[in-house]
């Protein structure tokens, strides 16, 4: 196996983006990832997208994608792992390049959400979920994550208002984001005053409905070196995976596919998680903030909360969670996502994070989340 | 006259169901009469938003059931369904009801209506195929989700409930079947046509000529074929639209108050069309004793009456407590204004 | 999703909570997957569970998915059957204030979607405060 590395990153901004298609949103992540690489070919084309069958009647997104984007005539698919469609086409990318079967893979995650009204995106995002056991019982998303975080407030004893830090620190780091769709800074004064979605969930523990596309360009280590910027290797790449439907785990207050991809990828790099410098985490809801950090060993289970009271996920401190705003902030143009945070996390190791550079930064994690927690893919990532 | 068939044959199951929401009167007068005006019974059930006589006829059969003991639901043989507000104008009710009870395929599922008499036709038909032979079980049940023009006099009284009987073999009964008795002419005093949402009526043309008349007949006779007098009766149930036409009608057949009082739901739930007197009868199987006889008759507007006699064994005792009892119901009430029962009931235009 | 042949494909569960039983190692399972969760085997036996259960989580939905606009605000539960699996299913009959995490539940068959006034309905298992004794 071949070392990967990623030699270039591109986004838009993520938003509601009322003028612009999904193709010419891909297309301007593919472009400016491709510019930032110095490169003008690929060998492949990956395309990590959720919901563009069922919100713009649009399928077969790898060929349209690679022909809108001037690589027609390259190896193209989409992936496809819900949430996580995004970490789960560069996974697919890092397949490729590690296993010697391309020298140079464009990866990007594209989502368009705002060409449908709300009951409609709500319906789709639901397909996440088990549509025999948990969609047809008008079970929303929201839901299955507002199910999931009324039982940890009552297991643990936590009150809604616990969850705050997470919605405050995520707009914080979103202020100095160009690319961040909310770049306003949230209170706990505000967050205990939002709209109630599903409850105990309201507008400021989710992750909003929103266009974008990222993209990265991925080459073995050490053969396509970037001449100004720092090298970032991918140390890891794991997947794990857990029961589709909520009700039909073992413990619906831990997320064992994040468990399983987290250590995968902890001893794919020979890393621990002492050793990892931030933490781009899926939170697309608070709880997943607080289940992720309990899964992927920063916290004991039930104590997530407690880290981000205490005010350990701030940029600088014990170990910083959504650094450009996450999903909560920069927002979750959901098969996008993944290709985000690898971006981010690439800003973070180049060390041109601006206003909210990690110090020191040289080993980022990055996990993303499909549906409620049953495809899990974690991507280890290190200055070099 | 009489209907009786040769085989003894009883009831081995009751069950009630009355939906949770109850709109009083006095909301109806409110927004219609600016509060004036008397009105004919304290308040009426509303289905839920979720609820139509598919699901109520599954709950009453399932109260049915668990009172029958042993009973193999796969041995009924007839699932039979009376109501004027089957949700579907074509695809039977009566499959879904058998399905969910565990009662397919080998059943006979049957949608039956007469206005306020199909459940007791159905519980007609059913001694009758049980009494020939044909089938060891067949589950009888009357529901409605009745529906009134707003402002309409029904608009007080129209409601839903439901009402199943297991009917079987006698030796395993809590009530056992002495006769039953029709009486129709055709008579115009109600009636809703096709693709209309609400029924039309003839005011006071339904009283004497219509419920009066056909009641009276058919109980009459019913009691001269069995050589029975009112006294012989520990309770009488008579559809309820109201609650003066059944104590009025029991009068003239020459029954008390006393008697038909524990049978009299309409005060509490409003006329429940093709569960009306068969809810008076679970509520006083609830309370009957071994030996007790009961009179119990139906009226369906265009126009009918049956008429039946059943007198309760030693069986009922252990049976009254296996599912919930009528009033179990009728005590679990939540009140609803009329702007939300306007929304249940789908008044609302979206 | 409101496809006619879907829906009556799962009317055993719907209508009557069938599930499984391994008799391979004697798991309860509900929905019905075929192969054991505990021990991998493929020996099930159907059987219908008995509906009662407690409520484990729930949460009241404001903001429908496309199908369930008639019904919000509802709420949506994990009950947890007597019999051991936890099922995701809708509260009925019940004001979103009374509900409490552990209260006992059973379960009724509703109307899960009304398909409009021309499509096919469909119902379902819901589950409600179990049904109280009145008072003598």
């Amino acid at each position: 196996m071949r070392e990967v590395a990623v030699i270039g990153v591109g986004q838009t901004e993520v938003g509601e983006h009322w003028g612009v298609s999904l193709r010419h949103l891909a297309l301007e992540a593919v472009q400016a990832a491709m510019a930032d690489a110095g490169v003008v070919r690929a060998d492949a084309l990956y395309v990590g997208n959720m919901l563009s069958g069922e919100l713009e009647g649009q399928e077969h997104l790898g060929a349209l994608v690679a022909d809108f984007a001037g690589l027609r005539g390259v190896e193209a698919f989409k992936i496809e792992a819900a949430c996580g469609s995004g970490a789960a086409a560069v996974r697919m990318g890092y397949v490729a390049v590690a296993g010697g079967l391309a020298d140079l893979v464009i990866v990007v995650g594209v989502e368009k959400m705002t060409d449908t009204l709300g009951p409609d995106t709500t319906a789709a995002l639901a397909m996440a979920a088990d549509a025999d056991y948990e969609a047809a019982h008008g079970a929303s998303f929201v839901t299955l994550n507002a199910l999931v975080m009324r039982r940890y407030m009552h297991q643990y004893g936590y009150g809604h208002q616990d969850f705050a830090p997470f919605a405050v620190n995520a707009h914080q780091n979103a202020l100095a984001n160009p690319y961040a769709m909310f770049r306003f800074p949230v209170s706990s004064e505000k967050f205990r005053r939002a709209r109630m979605i599903s409850d105990p969930i309201n507008l400021l523990d989710s992750s909003p409905i929103c266009d974008g596309a990222a993209a990265v360009v991925l080459a073995p280590l050490g053969e396509t070196r970037h001449q100004s910027m720092a090298t970032v290797g991918i140390a890891a790449s794991a997947v794990g995976t857990d029961t589709l439907a909520v009700h039909d785990r073992n413990d619906p207050l831990v997320l064992a596919g994040a468990e399983l991809s987290s250590q995968r990828a902890y001893n794919a790099a020979g890393v621990r998680p002492a050793d990892i410098d931030l933490f781009e985490l899926h939170d697309a809801f608070t709880i997943m903030a607080a289940l992720s950090l309990e899964a992927a060993g920063f916290a004991d289970r039930g104590r997530g909360l407690a880290l981000a009271a205490d005010g350990e996920i701030g940029i600088e401190g014990r170990i910083p969670v959504t650094t450009m705003g996450g999903l909560k902030a920069r927002g979750h143009p959901v098969g996008a996502t993944g290709v985000y945070q690898i971006v981010e996390v690439v800003q973070q190791l180049r060390g041109l994070a601006g206003e909210n550079q990690v110090p020191n930064a040289r080993v980022g994690m990055a996990q993303n989340i499909g549906g409620s927690g049953a495809t899990v893919i974690t991507h280890i990532l290190e200055r070099i | 006259m009489v209907l009786k068939p040769r085989r003894e044959v009883g009831f081995v199951g009751y069950g009630a169901y009355v939906p949770r929401y109850r709109l009083p009167n006095a909301e109806v007068a409110r927004v219609w009469m600016q509060g004036q005006g008397s009105t004919p019974i304290k308040e009426k059930s509303v289905a839920g938003l979720d609820e139509d006589v598919v699901t109520m006829s599954v709950e009453a059969a399932r109260n049915a059931l668990s009172r029958a003991g042993p009973v193999d639901p796969n041995q009924i043989r007839a699932v039979w369904v009376g109501s004027e507000s089957h949700p579907y104008a074509v695809k039977p009710t009566s499959t879904i009801v058998a399905e969910a009870i565990g009662a397919t395929p080998y059943t006979q599922a049957a949608d039956w209506e007469f206005a306020c008499k199909a459940g007791t036709e159905a519980i007609q038909a059913a001694i009758g195929f049980v009494g020939s032979g044909m089938a060891r079980y067949a589950l009888a049940i009357g529901s409605d989700v009745a529906q009134a023009r707003p402002a309409d006099a029904l608009e007080y009284t129209a409601s839903a409930g439901s009402a199943a009987y297991l009917v079987g073999p006698a030796r395993e009964a809590l009530a056992t079947f002495e006769g039953s008795l029709s009486y129709a002419t055709d008579i115009p005093d109600f009636w809703r046509r096709a693709y209309q949402r609400y029924p039309s009526h003839g005011g006071r043309f339904t009283g004497q000529p219509a419920y009066f008349t056909h009641i009276v007949e058919a109980v009459r006779s019913l009691m001269e074929c069995l050589g029975t007098e009112p006294p012989d009766y520990r309770y009488a149930v008579f559809h309820q639209p109201n609650v003066k036409f059944p104590i009025s009608v029991a009068k003239q057949l020459g029954f008390t108050v006393e008697q038909v009082q524990s049978g009299l739901l309409v005060n509490e739930i409003g006329n429940t069309y093709a569960a009306s007197s068969p809810l008076g009868l679970t509520a006083v199987l609830d309370i009957a004793e071994p030996g007790d006889r009961v009179l119990l008759a139906s009226y369906g507007s265009g126009a009918g009456s049956d008429a039946l006699s059943i007198r309760v064994t030693d069986a009922i005792l252990e049976r009254q407590r296996l599912a919930p009892r009528t009033r179990d119901y009728v005590t679990r009430r939540r009140e609803v204004d009329y702007a939300i029962y306007a929304r249940y009931s789908n008044k609302l235009v979206r | 999703m409101n496809s006619v042949p879907r829906n009556w494909r799962l009317r055993q569960q719907r209508y009557r909570l069938v599930g499984e039983i391994c008799e391979s190692c004697g798991v309860r399972i509900f929905p019905p997957r075929d192969v054991c969760p505990e021990c991998e085997t493929m020996e099930q036996k159907e059987v219908a569970f008995s509906g009662r259960g407690e409520v484990y989580s729930y949460s009241t939905v404001y903001h429908p998915p496309r199908g369930f606009e008639e019904f919000a605000p509802y709420t949506v539960a994990l009950v947890r059957l007597e019999e051991g699996p936890l099922v995701t299913a809708q509260l009925t009959d019940l004001d979103s204030e009374q509900v409490k995490i552990g209260m006992s539940v059973e379960m009724v068959t509703r109307r899960m979607q009304s398909g409009g006034e021309e499509g096919p309905i469909v119902y379902g298992y819901k589950f409600r405060p179990a049904i109280q004794p009145a008072a003598a």
